[in-house]
């Protein structure tokens, strides 16, 4: 690439380019490992690890949407049809790492080892997080969207300003990248070079609103050279290529490479929520087309095709996949057990006098209520 | 008995130095912001820190608020303490949804898991001859988001006393700099800070028996000036300086509205919506029936903040203080 001389650009070397964009452009067509021959370089022992995720997290998110038909979830955001980008996501992180997943990315949280239960409560509506981030590493399920993405950014720059070799990895939608909280996190990730990946799942829509209307960038990850990091364009719905490019991406933010911005072509087969009504603004046969490259069904085809999967091991993936559901099923069942007095414990390190006389009023109506 | 030299020094100084001694003790404290480091903050507050503590303890940010703030989320998830500088009080605007959304709130809905020790360091106020964007008040904002906590010093020794407080928090805390009293000074050693009163705590700045002027920030001299000039009139005024917006020392406050039996409150920023009718409301639920009249409000007019060459006229000056204290004298019949 050459660049025009400007008058004194060698005394005002911000003229020049300051990298080299061509290795950080995604290559046009998302990268695919299943159905190519690359899948042969994969594992058996990984593709039946994603395969299990896969059947699990399905099952999850099929369990989970019916619980908001019985009133247990007040709403479920399914990954139904992403199950790939939140199996892999979990997958390619070390204990020591952090998840910021958006509140469609449950199933990540899951697939982490996240009690199901715990990773609905927010959903539930008895807390606002179910679990303890620090203990688990997953920070809150972020509603605002893209917000969670500086946090990541954050943390990952804590993490190595102390030398510790953590990887923050954060989810956001395709609709979440035109808000501000994306161009800020990516761009003090590229400055900080942070050990941060960057996981866009592109299920199509936001809401009811299509990619087209939502970016005029070639892609997504496209828009990674703006940043000066890597951009990847990846298959979300083809496990392998997931787990591999999302490797890739953290093994280099783990060994100070710094950040990536991977792009999931993925399709949200489910509405938006349980309250969404899809069919306002997408056709049947667009979702049916999709059908056929479903995130399961793509990789057994492939483990199938080379004999490495055979009934009792689709079986006992199955049966796992029930145990979940019937256990997650009978514990959302029972009434959770809450204590209004939470209300004021956790607003400030110790109550203000402000709260401590709130709390004070809600203890009477309490107790006047039981006295009833 | 320690004899140290007791120097002039002014606010900036002391708030530099508060920063700079927080640093030193604590090395998960780090300062963060738009020119922070090389040029030591546009007010100069933070100048020096980066030399002394290295470009990774004091940072220059890229120019995005709210990513500073997200930042500094992720920081004190990882045990930092971020004190993160916004340039002037209407850039804070955009890290608005960092603040309101996720700042105020990591502690409760963690319920405890992750609290954010975070200070927002905001210049604030009028009264600098400012352009527009550089001069409003903002303070109603912050006070109406539960999880923050909202303080402003209005002396060279509170200033450092409340920010070292305000960094040792594991709280959140909005620390409100009045940007008109940076080049305040006053006898202070950093060597020998004055004992302050904690984050929570009012102070009165001065005693009077005949009404309770309530205020804070860059509005404190002006109603010490008017209580002096109120002397003539035969007002024996009294000044509490807030010091602390969230949490609120109704204590301090109504003890000495009931001493006084009238009040009026003073602050820069718009009156309605503002802090003083949330003042006003408070001292008249709890001291009802020690007032002789109505609770007052002094404020900015409900204008956007004005041109610099316009602000004097908006700005509450001690005229417009005593033409309040003259309204104190309040009877049922009028
Ligand atoms: C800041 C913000 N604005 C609006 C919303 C309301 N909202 C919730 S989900 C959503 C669409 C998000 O689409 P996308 O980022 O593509 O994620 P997806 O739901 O497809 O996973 C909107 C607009 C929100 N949660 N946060």
């Amino acid at each position: 690439m050459t660049v025009q001389e400007l008058p004194g650009a060698t005394a005002y070397p911000a003229w020049k380019l300051r990298t080299d964009p061509a290795p950080l452009l995604p290559d046009p067509e998302p990268y695919r490992v299943l159905g190519t021959d690359a899948a042969d370089a994969i594992g058996q022992e990984l593709l039946l690890r994603l395969y299990d995720g896969l059947v699990h997290g399905r099952r999850f998110n099929v369990q989970a949407t019916a619980l908001t038909k019985q009133g247990r979830l007040a709403v479920y955001p399914s990954s139904t049809g992403q199950e790939a980008c939140e199996v892999a996501a979990a997958l390619v992180l070390e204990d020591r790492d952090w998840l910021f997943p958006s509140y469609r990315d449950t199933l990540a949280a899951v697939a982490r080892g996240l009690d199901p239960v715990e990773a609905l409560t927010l959903l539930r509506g008895d807390w606002h997080t179910g679990y303890d981030p620090r203990e688990h590493r997953i920070a809150p399920l972020s509603t605002p969207l893209a917000t969670q993405l500086p946090h990541a950014v954050g943390l990952a720059h804590a993490a190595r300003l102390a030398g510790d070799d953590v990887v923050a990895l954060a989810m956001v939608g395709d609709g979440g990248t035109s808000e501000g909280d994306f161009h800020e996190a990516l761009n003090f990730a590229a400055v900080w070079q942070a050990p941060v990946v960057f996981l866009v799942q592109n299920n199509g829509f936001a809401i009811s609103v299509p990619l087209a209307k939502q970016t005029a960038a070639p892609s997504l990850a496209h828009k990674a050279v703006g940043y000066g990091m890597p951009g990847r364009l990846v298959d979300g719905n083809d496990a392998a290529a997931m787990h591999e490019v999302l490797s890739d991406a953290v093994r280099r933010a783990r060994t100070g490479g710094g950040p990536t911005l991977v792009e999931a072509v993925t399709y949200r087969m489910d509405a938006h929520t349980n309250a969404d009504d899809a069919t306002r603004y997408r056709a049947d046969a667009e979702v049916e087309a999709w059908r056929a490259h479903d995130p399961i069904r793509l990789v057994e085809r492939h483990l199938t095709g080379r004999g490495l999967l055979d009934e009792g091991r689709t079986e006992a993936a199955r049966e796992a996949a029930e145990t979940m559901a019937a256990d997650l099923r009978e514990r959302m069942n029972a009434d959770p057990l809450l204590d209004p007095m939470d209300l004021f414990t956790q607003v400030y390190a110790s109550p203000t006098p402000q709260l401590r006389e709130e709390s004070e009023q809600l203890r009477a109506e309490l107790e006047a209520e039981d006295g009833r | 008995m320690t004899t140290v030299a007791v120097k002039p020094a002014t606010m900036a100084q002391a708030l530099q130095r508060a920063m700079r001694d927080a640093m030193a003790a604590d090395p998960t404290v780090h300062v963060m912001g738009e020119d922070v480091g090389t040029l030591g903050g546009v007010f100069r507050v933070t100048d020096g820190l980066a030399e002394e503590f290295g470009e990774d303890r004091c940072t220059d940010t890229p120019l995005a608020e709210a990513g500073i703030l997200g930042a500094a989320v992720g920081m004190a998830m990882y045990g930092l303490r971020p004190v993160v500088e916004m340039q002037f009080d209407a850039f804070a605007y955009p890290a608005f949804e960092q603040l309101v959304s996720h700042v105020s709130r990591m502690r409760n809905r963690t319920r405890g898991a992750l609290p954010m020790p975070i200070v927002v360091r905001v210049p604030y106020g009028g009264g600098i001859g400012g352009v527009e964007h550089h001069s409003d008040s903002s303070e109603a904002y912050y006070m109406a988001t539960p999880g923050l906590h909202v303080v402003t010093p209005s002396t060279v020794a509170d200033a450092y006393g409340l920010l070292r407080a305000a960094i040792a928090s594991d709280d959140p805390v909005v620390f409100l700099e009045p940007k008109r009293l940076y080049w305040s000074k006053a006898e202070w050693s950093p060597d020998a800070p004055a004992a302050v009163e904690p984050i929570g705590r009012a102070v009165v700045r001065r005693r009077g028996t005949s009404a309770t002027l309530l205020t804070y920030g860059p509005s404190v001299s002006v109603c010490l000036e008017a209580a002096e000039a109120a002397r003539e009139e035969g007002w024996d005024l009294e000044v509490v300086d807030l010091r602390s917006l969230v949490p609120f020392d109704d204590e301090t406050v109504c003890a000495s509205v009931r001493r006084t039996g009238r009040a009026v409150v003073v602050h820069e920023s718009a009156g309605f919506g503002g802090p003083g009718g949330e003042i006003a409301a408070r001292v008249t639920e709890r001291c009802f029936h020690h007032l002789e009249a109505p609770v007052l409000r002094v404020a900015g007019f409900d204008i956007p903040y004005p041109p610099p060459m316009l602000e004097r006229h908006h700005l509450p000056g001690v005229d417009r203080v005593l033409d309040a204290v003259a309204r104190l004298q309040w009877e049922a019949t009028s």
